[in-house]
């Protein structure tokens, strides 16, 4: 499937009819949506968690690295991926 | 509903048995204002009505099931709607941390019952429409029902909920698909799921009637392909085989007692909503026992969890992971023991008698058996309680 690429300045935001929280049973953050649900894995949170739809794809990258410095190749890549995987699965949509 | 959770994704969650009620369904009543003659409530659903939880009851289930680690939430019945606490009890679970869905045939719903269910937090609305004709509409439920639906669903849309629109599909329905796809699409609906009906309870009564033909069937998917390539990423489309004719079971419930929860009018705990036709197993109510052990270690749930108990060919076969020997209840219904492989297998010793039924099929029947429809009083078993 065709992935299309969000540009660095595109402000994801979550889809609407989509609950982000984090789930103390699951020790996760959980996407919770009509009849489905998704178990994210921390990365996966920690970027959702800062698709508000102000922050755009560069400063989500920005932040992660300053957050993990060590990783800041890996972040950058992987911030991307995870979004434009997202925005093609309908969790998020870009503002 | 004995199904594949299609529309149930658990990514990263775990589906072996050791975990938890992810899907709750609470069943607040089998009290229904349809006949449908595929009904999958219990013959004799008149007798629940005098043993409904009560609303404090239900909060209850709610929280012991938050407990325990349910996340999805199916509002059904019966029809839902017939509870007038229904905005209570979703406004509890929205606070609980349920996403609430409401599955309901659309009798009931007006905009003053719409907006309340809104303000108590629920989240998504699963409308059934059985076709795109008022006359065969109204015909295939017993009621003037469709103008009804049409109007739950213009609502649902106009106060932005997400919609599933659900079709069971069966022969006199089947050819109408298209046309459902349609007009769902010109609403704004984001899922519709074709339900291949499947036989029990009152559906099995009805079987030689209502089973489509395997073309009927071959030319749906067709369609439905076509309208998925045409309508891409606006709307999901849910159509699965039926079982019956792949040759191949489902994975039915994703397994017994591994992530799905549902709770009758009374209150007894099930794995799926048609385990009671299975005869011999106990089963308990949220009125004698807590939740947490009914779930974690009642005999009932823990009897075909997992998959040590599966018998051969199930035991040492490589699609034992991907379907864990099918469905019980069709087991029990088709071959008389529950434990035995599902018939829709095409391994099982018993696929003679799925094959048999779907060499039966032949259509258009010239002299059509009148469908048997949900009614009440046609079977009861109140008297043998005393």
């Amino acid at each position: 499937m065709d992935t299309a690429t969000l540009p660095a300045d595109a402000r994801p935001r979550l889809s609407p009819h989509y609950v982000f929280r984090w789930e103390e049973s699951q020790s996760a953050f959980i996407l919770l949506y009509p009849e489905g649900l998704i178990k994210l894995n921390p990365s996966a949170g920690a970027v959702l968690e800062r698709c508000d739809g102000a922050r755009t794809v560069a400063a989500i990258v920005a932040e992660l690295q300053a957050a993990f410095p060590a990783q800041a190749a890996e972040i950058a890549d992987g911030v991307r991926a995870f979004v434009d995987l997202a925005c093609d699965k309908g969790w998020l949509r870009a503002a | 509903m004995p199904k594949e959770s299609h529309g149930l994704e658990t990514h990263g969650l775990r589906l072996d048995g050791q975990g938890k009620p992810l899907w709750l369904s609470l069943e607040l009543t089998y009290r229904c204002p349809l006949k449908c003659t595929w009904c999958n409530n219990p013959l004799d659903f008149e007798d629940y009505a005098a043993k409904e939880l009560s609303t404090e009851e239900w909060k209850q289930v709610l929280r012991d099931a938050r407990e325990i680690g349910a996340l999805q939430l199916g509002f059904t019945g019966g029809e839902p709607l017939q509870r007038a606490d229904l905005e209570e009890l979703v406004a509890c679970a929205d606070g609980l941390g349920f996403y609430t869905n409401l599955i309901t045939s659309g009798i009931g719903l007006n905009e003053e019952r719409l907006l309340a269910l809104k303000a108590a937090g629920l989240k998504q609305i699963q409308l059934s429409l059985q076709s795109t004709r008022a006359d065969m509409t109204d015909a295939l439920v017993g009621a003037r029902a469709h103008a009804h639906k049409l109007e739950a669903a213009r609502l649902i849309k106009a106060h932005g909920f997400p919609m599933v629109l659900n079709m069971p599909v069966f022969r006199h329905n089947i050819e109408l698909i298209g046309e459902m796809i349609e007009w769902a699409a010109g609403l704004g609906v984001e899922y519709i799921e074709f339900a291949n009906i499947q036989y029990y309870n009152w559906a099995l009564l009805n079987r030689d009637e209502l089973m489509p033909t395997l073309e009927q069937v071959r030319e749906a998917e067709r369609v439905v392909n076509e309208w998925r390539a045409r309508l891409g990423k606006a709307m999901t489309i849910y159509f699965v085989i039926p079982d019956y004719y792949e040759g191949r079971p489902k994975a039915c419930m994703n397994g017994w007692g591994a992530i799905h929860l549902t709770i009758a009018p009374d209150g007894v705990a099930m794995p799926c909503q048609e385990a009671r036709v299975i005869p011999g197993l106990e089963f308990e109510s949220v009125r004698d026992r807590p939740l947490g052990w009914i779930w974690h270690e009642s005999p009932l749930f823990r009897k075909y969890r997992g998959l040590d108990w599966l018998p051969e060919p199930c035991g040492s076969c490589s699609e034992k992971e991907k379907d864990f020997g099918g469905c019980r209840c069709q087991a029990f219904l088709l071959t008389g023991d529950a434990a035995n492989t599902d018939p829709a297998c095409s391994r099982s010793p018993h696929h003679h008698l799925v094959q048999q039924a779907v060499a039966g099929v032949v259509a258009p029947l010239r002299f059509r058996k009148p469908l048997i429809k949900r009614a009440a009083g046609a079977v009861s078993t109140a008297f043998m309680e005393g």
